[in-house]
């Protein structure tokens, strides 16, 4: 992906604490009501048939399979190397998942089952889910995972220091991170949106993140309460969206966490084509994080194709 | 004006029945309902009018309710099943009033129905614990082995259910397939949902865990096709269902190798007769384990 120079009007946003607070603290308050309204209007598009086949298609391409478990073995990682590959074994017409998502000591791992497809290695980093770690330790954590083979990185933001309201010290940590993956390795930004309370600070650091060299932003970790909704992803996405307008850069996004059923996948596509269009219906610049996800996909898919309904029989146990 | 004082006559509270799925009382998905009438074409109630969207979801419904239901122990299903007994009892007059509109029926006929449906739904409970010891148990083989035999639930049941005895019916081809740790999704009688629609009600608030019985109400044809072919449906019973619907589902049904219950020929007195364990039987498996018991050999038996 060829990055465009972040335009001139943004260029002295980010010299100092104080103008790139007043940048952020500047940008228009978000509608709370208005925005949830919104989310809410658009979840009740009714996609059928061969629509609906192409969206769960779509939909698959765009998983990045995840397992982030303490009880993480290689031979679980390699079972769901060979998922994303071949999502379902018994119909090769299936789309393979855009990327696995592992923790960066299982990445040598993801790598040699994923070896030969288009599908991606991405590793959590950077003290992954708390991000309470020295900026040392995280730097060291995102050079191992890179080092392994890594193709794609998803940070955590300091959430700490972003509340105290320390933009400059989460913004210089970004661009050390991104400076960290080399020139290869694309870098999503995690926010934990669950944990920023408000939609303004979410609109904030979807902004803090893009300025700092983010090439996706991503809702959350999936390890707290409140995930990926509906609103909190429309509102990146207008994010995303007014940030090319005004830069020309184009920025992923990516929610995770809390997406299970086929349903909720369709409602966040329908998000991304009515607020960005087009240019993000692909998997370079939308992505799921989920785990379950695929199998209710899956068996969506066995639906469309067979006409009966089918069963976690059918699909893998993860 | 006159000084008269008038009653104010109440307004009627006209009943909305719902579905039963999941333990929660949702609407027909599809916004659909449909007129009940009685013998005489009396318009009575509306009912929902399912549609497959429904059935599916009760299939989710039942498959999330079965591992905690069939892990339950058996004496703690009759206790639940000893307790809807106990709510129908409460609720008898209802009941009483519902059949008799349904089916034609006099009070008193309506009311020994009813009766004979609380009975069987008692009988039913009393056998949750009771059903291995009479079709499982120990098997002699040739060899040094313990070698056991125990009935397991099938898993998630479709029931369709009588379309003429209303109550009494409902009860005989529901009691059984739960009693022994399925769970079901019931169609109700087409033409005379009512009962089988007041039942959920009497389910929901007798300690049975939501969707161990999730009941549907409408065209039987056209909710009992997906569930046939459901490939997370692992039986099917085949009650309510005339000749050439019964076909179709069984082709449908042999899919995924479901078990299938066809219609059984009933007798004279309707569903009154002693039932047997025969519906039980139908949706259990039977799981057998080997276990050795030690050397045999040259010490002899060490046991």
């Amino acid at each position: 992906m060829p990055t465009a120079p972040t335009a001139h009007a943004l260029t002295d946003v980010t010299s100092s604490d104080s103008s790139l607070r007043r940048f952020l603290h500047g940008l228009p308050g978000v509608d709370a009501v208005g925005l949830e309204a919104r989310a809410a209007s658009l979840g009740t598009r009714s996609i059928k048939t061969t629509a609906k086949a192409y969206a769960i298609d779509l939909a698959i391409s765009m998983v990045d399979l995840t397992t982030l478990e303490g009880a993480d073995t290689p031979g679980k990682v390699r079972a769901l190397g060979a998922k994303a590959v071949h999502p379902d074994p018994t119909d090769r017409t299936t789309p393979a998942t855009a990327a696995v998502c592992v923790y960066p000591d299982m990445v040598p791992a993801a790598k040699e089952a994923v070896a030969g497809s288009t599908v991606k290695v991405a590793s959590v980093a950077t003290a992954f889910p708390a991000g309470r770690a020295a900026l040392d330790v995280k730097l060291a954590d995102v050079r191992d995972a890179v080092s392994a083979g890594a193709d794609e990185i998803d940070m955590v933001i300091d959430r700490g220091a972003f509340l105290a309201g320390h933009y400059l010290k989460v913004h210089d940590e970004i661009t050390a991170v991104k400076e960290a993956c080399g020139g290869s390795a694309r870098l999503k930004v995690i926010f934990e949106t669950g944990e920023l309370s408000t939609y303004d600070n979410i609109r904030r650091a979807s902004w803090l993140g893009m300025l700092a060299g983010a090439d996706f932003i991503k809702t959350s970790t999936g390890k707290v309460a409140v995930n990926a909704t509906p609103a909190n992803t429309l509102l990146m996405l207008e994010a995303v969206r007014d940030f090319r307008a005004q830069t020309g850069v184009q920025v992923g996004v990516k929610p995770a966490g809390g997406i299970r059923t086929s349903k909720d996948a369709i409602k966040f596509l329908v998000l991304v084509n009515e607020t960005v269009g087009e240019d993000w219906l692909d998997n370079h610049w939308f992505r799921f994080g989920a785990s379950s996800l695929l199998n209710d996909l899956l068996m969506q898919r066995q639906k469309l194709a067979t006409g009966r309904y089918s069963g976690p029989d059918y699909v893998t146990v993860d | 004006m006159s000084d008269k004082t008038e009653t104010v006559a109440r307004l009627s509270v006209f009943k909305t029945y719902k579905l039963y799925v999941g333990g929660k009382f949702p609407r027909s998905e599809s916004g659909r309902v449909y007129e009940v009438s009685d013998q005489k074409d009396k318009w009575l109630a509306n009912a929902p009018l399912a549609s497959r969207k429904d059935a599916r979801d009760a299939v989710v419904a039942a498959r999330k309710a079965f591992g905690a239901w069939s892990g339950a122990t058996a004496y703690n299903r009759g206790q639940i099943l000893y307790r809807v007994a106990e709510m129908l009892e409460g609720r008898r007059e209802q009941f009483v009033r519902e059949v008799a509109e349904a089916e034609g029926l006099s009070k008193s006929k309506a009311a020994a129905q009813v009766d004979a449906a609380i009975d069987r739904w008692v009988w039913y409970a009393g056998w949750t614990d009771k059903i291995a010891q009479v079709v499982g148990g120990g098997n002699p083989v040739a060899g040094p082995f313990f070698n056991l035999s125990s009935p397991e639930p099938t898993g998630v049941v479709a029931v369709l259910a009588p379309q003429e005895s209303s109550f009494l019916g409902l009860v005989s081809v529901i009691a059984p397939v739960i009693a022994t740790g399925n769970t079901a999704i019931v169609i109700a009688s087409e033409k005379s949902p009512l009962p089988a629609l007041s039942l959920g009600e009497v389910l929901a608030t007798s300690d049975l865990p939501g969707g161990v019985v999730n009941v549907l109400s409408g065209r039987t044809a056209e909710i009992a096709a997906p569930l046939a072919a459901h490939q997370d449906v692992n039986a099917i019973d085949l009650t309510g269902a005339d000749e050439t619907l019964a076909t179709e589902l069984e082709v449908a049904a042999a899919d995924n190798l479901k078990r299938v219950l066809r219609p059984q020929p009933v007798d004279n007195a309707g569903w009154s007769a002693d039932p047997g364990t025969g519906r039980m039987t139908a949706f259990l498996e039977t799981k057998t384990v080997w276990h050795p018991t030690g050397s045999l050999g040259a010490s002899g038996s060490a046991y």
